[in-house]
């Protein structure tokens, strides 16, 4: 009797846990039929589009793939952020900081150094979405400033920057004077990243897809941002702060240099991502003026894509992943069904809203459960963990 | 405040309790009772099981077997929502209180107001509505009647632990709880607040209450409880009558061994100064004065104590020196160099470690491992760290599992996350952390507090040995009597100054009474 009634609560404490999760996507998909409808569109050919335009062909999986990959830089960036403890909601802006100088260095560089000027544009995005992301750490660590407020702030000040220099000092030579888009010139062919093919011959896997090899530097990314975080001392100050600020400091730690440290990496690894939708993708930097032009709001999916990773560089990938195939696939089912492309935002808006308040719920219902009796959150994952061994 | 009200508690009675946790069985078939009007002690080393037995009983933890019956009714409570229901209260060794919210807010928290009457308005009333100022009102009478001073408007983050502890106990009393738990109440007061308490408890338990009393303290054991009973290893070792106790018999059947409780000390070997303060003021958390114009000096081989009552500047000047509160005047010298408000890690890199008040804030990181923690300090040396970068986890485990070995620390794994380890072993660690590194200045701050017998004779001989071998030790405590035993110059601080100088050979403690309570400081100046 005694041991069914540990049984049941392991059982309860577990699905509680899930549960908002599983409420939230539900309440989104409700949330977005209830939208559908009053289009006059029918929810479930809705769905099933999106699911197929996101995952049903190689083409339509390599586009989520494509979707994923700067979702997937941001995401390990705002791990780290969080880990240390700075709440950076800066993606946006460190993202165009980094595709801004990896830009001005590959066109800067253009055949003179070879292929060289790859890595060399990729280290110039990383120090420049770094640097970025740093103001906000500095601003923090010795001002005070609320990292929230900050990093929103730095998002439209990039937004406007870009804008300036493309459309003067950047400007592509040969639109100017027309009535253009703000573009820079096109990168030299030796500076493109390659396009990822997995096997050969007629069989070879995302054959003439947009796929390429960004996808797998953000995947070598994330396995080294998780041995940065959990087997390097500099990931173990990190989190040490992030957990406990005085001890950190009565430790001997640093603390404003870490917080201006794990700002440094969260936003190098979101320029990183900027850099790599130039030189993988559009072979230019371009935007149409508005704030997510360039970054197709990478920079904010990215936190949410953080969270469902269970801020865990390694659970990043696969939440990215989902997340461009969400993307992908609502945009599939706007053409099919020919609702408004407005419903597109409305939809991703819909579930990111209802995902990360239930993250909210979550944690707020753990804090509320861990003031009213600590221990008592501690029985319950003791009882879960002795289940699960003995 | 007891007469007239008709008490429903009679007796408890815990059978054959078991609780297993990962690696620990921490309750072994332990049988455990309290008749009313009866305070019963519960003593134990470090991680004997005594926090999880009452946890149990409190509905905090389930047990895997055994029955508890309350009034010989059972009681399956499955939180403590339940136990409180049926009178049970309970004081945690580490506080509940929410540091944010004020003392009222604190009390108030969880309570709901008798409806004053049954119609559905007035239920939904009390529901809903917490008349704060009726409970502040409540609060104040019941803080003067049993002599407990805190004020009611201040919030939890700016009280002392001292204060904070008072504020528990209120919360339980305000409570009307008739089977009170008290986890280790003590260890955070000062002798004058424990003769208070003590009062307060006496009368509890004359009114009828049932008192469950845990401490490390075996004189206060002895002062104060009826009856005792021993826990080693999670099985209960026996009971005895208080009457038929002794310090010598008590610490025998706790630790299985006999305890010494004198220490034979050669005269201290007094080397060069190694720390200095001049007329360093600070400011308290609440803004008021912390140190106001301190001066003082620790010498190479000697142990300087400073008693005083808690919250008289002790705090400020640990953290003052650890470079944790900044120096609003004056200066620090350390081995030679300024170390006024420089940062801490410059302070810890000449060598100075600091055992903190607060381990449970300070001291750790909750949801680190006990190997994390243990090298929260030393993390860069060549020794954990390949090239200062990758973490060498052998070597960490390895000298994490001989630290373990050498304090007893009782742990299932190097790899447990701390924050599950009991009070006592938790201080275990964090003191085996600041002597690891061989520091030649160590500031401890109520280093034995919450720690048992057996390990306070192994710290007191650690701190004696580190002096012995020429280090220079400030020893911060509320614990008299662990001042008198280790220091060789005793300093005494009231409001932020030290008011008294005393040798340890020419000790009056009456003397040192009287200038913690600051009488003697007009004679000084
Ligand atoms: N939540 C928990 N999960 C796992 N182990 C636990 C937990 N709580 C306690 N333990 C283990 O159970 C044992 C008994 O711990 P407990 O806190 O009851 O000791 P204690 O007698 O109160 O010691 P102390 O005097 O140090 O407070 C210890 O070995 C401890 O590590
Ligand atoms: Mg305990």
């Amino acid at each position: 009797m005694q041991a069914q009634t540990r049984l049941s609560w392991g059982w309860l404490q577990r699905l509680a846990d899930f549960f908002p999760v599983f409420i939230a996507v539900l309440l989104a998909v409700i949330t977005s039929a209830i939208l559908l409808i009053a289009l006059e569109a029918d929810p479930f050919t809705a769905f099933s589009e999106m699911l197929g335009g996101a995952f049903g062909t190689e083409n339509a999986f390599a586009e989520t793939l494509v979707k994923s990959v700067p979702i997937m830089f941001v995401a390990i960036g705002i791990t780290i952020a969080f880990r240390g403890g700075v709440v950076n909601i800066g993606g946006e802006g460190q993202m165009i900081a980094g595709a801004l100088l990896g830009a001005a260095v590959t066109l800067g560089l253009g055949e003179s150094v070879g292929w060289l000027v790859i890595p060399l544009a990729l280290i110039a995005a990383f120090i420049g979405g770094g640097l970025y992301g740093a103001i906000a750490g500095f601003l923090k660590a010795y001002f005070d400033v609320n990292e929230i407020l900050s990093t929103i702030m730095l998002n439209q000040v990039a937004v406007q920057l870009m804008n300036y220099l493309l459309n003067g000092p950047m400007l592509d030579p040969e639109s100017a004077g027309m009535n253009h888009i703000p573009k820079t010139a096109r990168i030299a062919e030796i500076a493109e990243l390659p396009r990822l093919v997995i096997g050969f011959g007629d069989n070879a896997l995302f054959d003439r897809t947009r796929l390429h090899w960004g996808l797998i530097i953000a995947i070598v990314l994330a396995v080294i941002s998780y041995i940065l975080l959990w087997r390097t001392v500099i990931g173990f100050r990190i989190r040490a702060v992030g957990q406990n600020e005085r001890a950190s400091r009565y430790a001997g730690f640093r603390v404003k240099q870490q917080i201006v440290l794990s700002m440094f990496l969260s936003g190098g690894m979101a320029g990183l991502g900027g850099a790599v939708q130039v030189l993988g993708l559009q072979y230019r930097l371009q935007t149409d003026g508005s704030p997510a032009g360039f970054t197709g709001s990478a920079g904010f999916n990215g936190i949410v894509a953080a969270l469902f990773g269970g801020l865990n560089p390694l659970g990043a990938v696969p939440a990215s992943v989902l997340f461009g195939g969400l993307l992908v696939g609502a945009q599939k089912m706007q053409r099919e069904l020919g609702v408004p492309a407005a419903m597109i935002t409305a939809i991703n808006g819909i579930i990111v809203i209802f995902v990360v308040s239930s993250q909210i719920f979550i944690q707020r219902r753990m804090q509320r459960r861990a003031k009213l009796e600590i221990a008592a959150v501690e029985k319950n994952k003791f009882e879960d963990t002795a289940q699960e061994t003995g | 405040m007891g007469q007239g009200m008709a008490l429903q508690f009679k007796h408890l009675h815990m059978n054959g309790i078991v609780k297993q946790f990962p690696g620990v069985l921490a309750c072994d078939h332990v049988d455990f009772d309290v008749q009313a009007g009866e305070i019963h002690a519960l003593l134990g080393e470090n991680g004997a099981g005594k926090s999880t037995l009452m946890k149990i009983l409190y509905g905090l933890y389930r047990h895997d077997e055994g029955e508890i019956l309350l009034n010989d009714e059972p009681l399956n409570a499955s939180s403590p929502t339940d136990t409180i229901a049926r009178g049970v209260g309970m004081i945690h060794q580490h506080f509940m209180l929410v540091p944010s919210l004020t003392v009222v807010e604190n009390i108030a928290l969880g309570l709901r107001e008798e409806p004053a009457d049954a119609s559905f308005i007035s239920r939904l009333r009390s529901r809903s509505v917490l008349d704060l100022g009726r409970i502040r009102k409540k609060l104040v009478e019941l803080s003067e009647t049993y002599n407990l001073r805190v004020n009611p408007d201040s919030p939890i983050w700016q009280l002392s632990v001292g204060e904070q502890q008072r504020v528990e106990i209120l919360r339980a009393l305000y409570k009307g709880s008739e089977l009170l738990i008290l986890d280790e109440p003590t260890a955070v007061l000062t002798p004058q607040e424990v003769d208070d308490l003590f009062l307060i408890l006496r009368q509890m338990a004359d009114d009828g209450r049932g008192l469950i009393f845990i401490s490390h303290k075996l004189h206060e054991v002895i002062n104060l409880t009826h009856r005792i009973t021993v826990l080693r290893d999670g099985c209960r070792v026996g009971s005895i009558a208080t009457q038929d106790a002794t310090k010598e018999i008590l610490a025998e059947m706790m630790v299985g061994r006999p305890v010494v409780f004198q220490y034979d000390q050669d005269a201290a070997k007094r080397g060069p100064v190694r720390l200095s303060m001049q007329n360093v003021e600070s400011v308290s958390d609440r803004g008021t004065p912390g140190l106001s114009g301190v001066s003082m000096e620790v010498h190479a081989g000697e142990i300087v104590g400073v008693a005083g009552v808690s919250g008289n500047g002790q705090k400020e000047l640990a953290e003052v020196i650890a470079g944790l509160r900044v120096a609003t005047a004056g200066s620090v010298t350390a081995l030679d160099k300024d170390i006024t408000n420089a940062e801490p890690a410059k302070i810890k890199s000449l060598g100075i470690s600091y055992i903190p008040e607060e381990r449970m804030v300070d001291g750790i990181i909750k949801d680190f491992s006990v190997a994390e923690n243990y090298i929260l300090r030393d993390c860069t040396t060549q020794h954990y760290a390949a090239n200062g970068l990758f973490m060498r986890f052998n070597k960490i485990k390895d000298a994490c599992e001989e630290a373990i070995r050498a304090y007893a620390i009782k742990t299932p794994h190097t790899s447990t996350k701390i924050k599950s380890l009991s009070g006592g072993n938790i201080q275990k660690l964090v003191l085996a952390r600041e002597l690891s590194s061989d520091p030649q200045i160590i500031i401890a701050s109520q280093p034995t507090r919450g720690v048992d017998i057996g390990a306070i004779e192994y710290i007191h001989h650690r701190l004696l040995e580190e002096r012995d071998n020429g280090k220079a030790i400030l020893l911060i405590s509320e614990d008299l009597d662990e001042v008198l035993l280790l220091a060789d110059r005793i300093l005494v601080i009231y409001e932020g100054q030290f008011v008294g100088e005393v040798d340890r050979d020419d000790v009056v403690i009456e003397e040192i009474g009287k200038m913690m309570a600051g009488s003697a400081q007009h004679e000084m100046a």
